[in-house]
């Protein structure tokens, strides 16, 4: 399924401001092949307007931001449209690059993310079943690229344990950058952790878990994870 | 159909206080009939009446339908090109700024007494509550809607961003457009009427009027009355189901 081209985001001297105080400048960061990189970071250090850069909606005041192999975006607002059913939203983008939907497909993703017959407009779902509508439509897209903001917050712990699985399963081949506020997340589902902190932020943080950690974290942490996830803290702490 | 239901309401007490006072000030039917006298006026000439409702009902009709496509087509043309909207955006205020009345004659003049000038009055006075409502609509999607819209749509699909996406995330606002524009369809259409013809209610009531027979201009009014909210509750009705997905909190 995957494009011919090697995923990869590449920030070169990335810089943004607006009005005040600059919340990035001369940043670099890239990442590059199928993982996923978990961005964590304090409430408004700029993880979401990273992600709008990188995604071509904001655009750099300095420097570059740059995508290799296309690139789907499930943004911190669901943004699901509310005047359409789960299917139609799941293959709008379809519809939008003027295409015919694929609702068979759609239909499918829906049942991957535990949705199938999911009836009814945006407005009667909860806030899970709503950001697991955006996962299928994030699916549906199927680029190299995918960035997530926050796509987990509004679950309940229970259903985080079941989708992260699920994510971690239907996002494997492609590049996912996947904004989180919770380590433990980005401890079960990232082969890469990135912490951003200060103003304006840097990578306060860079490391690669030992391994890939769902059976350990299902017990307990090993010692190196339980070191890392203090580490992450401590940078987390740092930066606000 | 509740909006409907309490208009019934209100012109119930409204008949009520009349009746009370036509009572109590004991004046002559020629400055003040009765309900009663008005009704019977109303029986009387219920033909007259019925004949001229359904004109000016075919005017407020037909000049509500060609009001509110000129003024989708407006908001459209904006929505579309920059330059149209600098074009299109000082006619539309101009288009309001014009004194109806003043014009009314005018469009006699130019289109004769029949339909046409109602139909075109009618039509300018709808046209600029529906243009502008819509025009704001189609401007104000929601920046998150938007964002995600470009992402999957890729560089250069402006237009399918606009129908699939800024067309019904402002169907609400034209929905409140079409029922600003139903209710003064009626009051445009008399003022039509008022200008010049030979039929419709602002005829009748002028007929009436000048022959002193003013229990009829009572009833006519009466009948005016019950058109325009009947008309109103029925374009509030169908404009719900442009909007299915908002629920009503009332
Ligand atoms: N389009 C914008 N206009 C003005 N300020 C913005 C805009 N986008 C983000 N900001 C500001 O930038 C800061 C970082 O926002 P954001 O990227 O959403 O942070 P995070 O996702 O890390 O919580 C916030 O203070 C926010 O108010
Ligand atoms: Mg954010």
């Amino acid at each position: 399924m995957g494009a011919p081209v090697a995923p990869r985001i590449r920030l070169h001297g990335f810089g943004i401001a607006y009005g005040g105080a600059p919340l990035f400048d001369g940043l670099d960061f890239e990442a590059a092949g199928a993982g996923v990189t978990a961005l964590l970071g304090a409430s408004g250090v700029g993880k979401s307007t990273l992600l709008r850069a990188i995604a071509g909606l904001a655009p750099p005041g300095a420097g570059t931001a740059a995508t290799e192999g296309g690139v789907s975006l499930m943004a911190q607002d669901d943004a699901l449209l509310p005047w359409a059913g789960a299917i139609d939203n799941v293959a709008i983008g379809a519809r939008l690059r003027g295409a015919r939907p694929d609702r068979a497909r759609a239909a499918a993703l829906l049942a991957s993310v535990g949705l199938p017959q999911l009836a009814g407009l945006p407005g009667a779902w909860s806030g899970g079943m709503k950001k697991r509508v955006a996962l299928a439509r994030l699916l549906y897209e199927d680029r190299p690229v995918a960035l997530l903001d926050e796509p987990f917050a509004a679950l309940d712990a229970l259903t985080r344990g079941t989708i992260h699985a699920l994510a971690a399963r239907l996002l494997e081949g492609r590049l996912a950058l996947l904004v989180t506020h919770d380590p433990l997340e980005a401890l079960a589902l990232a082969d890469r952790i990135v912490v951003l902190g200060g103003s304006p932020a840097r990578i306060a943080l860079d490391e690669t878990p030992p391994q890939r950690p769902y059976a350990a974290l299902r017990d307990a942490l090993d010692p190196g994870l339980r070191r890392l996830h203090a580490r992450i803290l401590l940078a987390l702490g740092t930066s606000s | 159909m509740k909006a409907a239901l309490s208009a019934l309401g209100v012109l119930v007490a409204l008949v009520a206080i009349w009746q009370v006072v036509s009572l109590a000030t004991g004046l002559p039917a020629y400055i003040l009939p009765s309900p009663a006298q008005t009704l019977a006026a109303g029986c009387a000439q219920r033909t007259i009446l019925a004949s001229n409702a359904l004109t000016t009902l075919g005017e407020m009709v037909l000049g509500f339908a060609t009001g509110a496509l000129l003024g989708v087509l407006c908001a459209l043309a904006m929505a579309a090109a920059a330059p149209l909207r600098r074009l299109l955006r000082p006619a539309l205020i101009a288009s309001q700024a014009i004194p109806v009345f003043a014009l009314a004659p005018l469009f006699v003049v130019w289109m004769g007494y029949g339909l046409a000038p109602k139909i075109a009055i009618a039509a300018l006075v709808i046209f600029f509550p529906v243009a502008i409502a819509f025009a704001d609509g189609l401007r104000r999607t929601p920046p998150a809607l938007l964002e995600a819209a470009r992402v999957m749509a890729g560089p250069g699909a402006r237009w399918r961003v606009l129908l699939h996406i800024a067309l019904p995330a402002a169907l609400p606002a034209l929905a409140t457009g079409l029922r600003l524009g139903a209710g003064v369809a009626a009051i445009a259409a008399v003022i039509g009427e008022w200008a010049g013809s030979s039929s419709g209610l602002g005829y009748l009531m002028l007929w009436a009027n000048s022959r002193s027979q003013v229990p009829l201009m009572f009833a006519t009014l009466i009948v005016l009355f019950v058109l325009a909210i009947a008309f109103s509750a029925l374009v509030d009705h169908l404009s719900r189901r442009l909007t299915p997905w908002l629920k009503e909190t009332d």
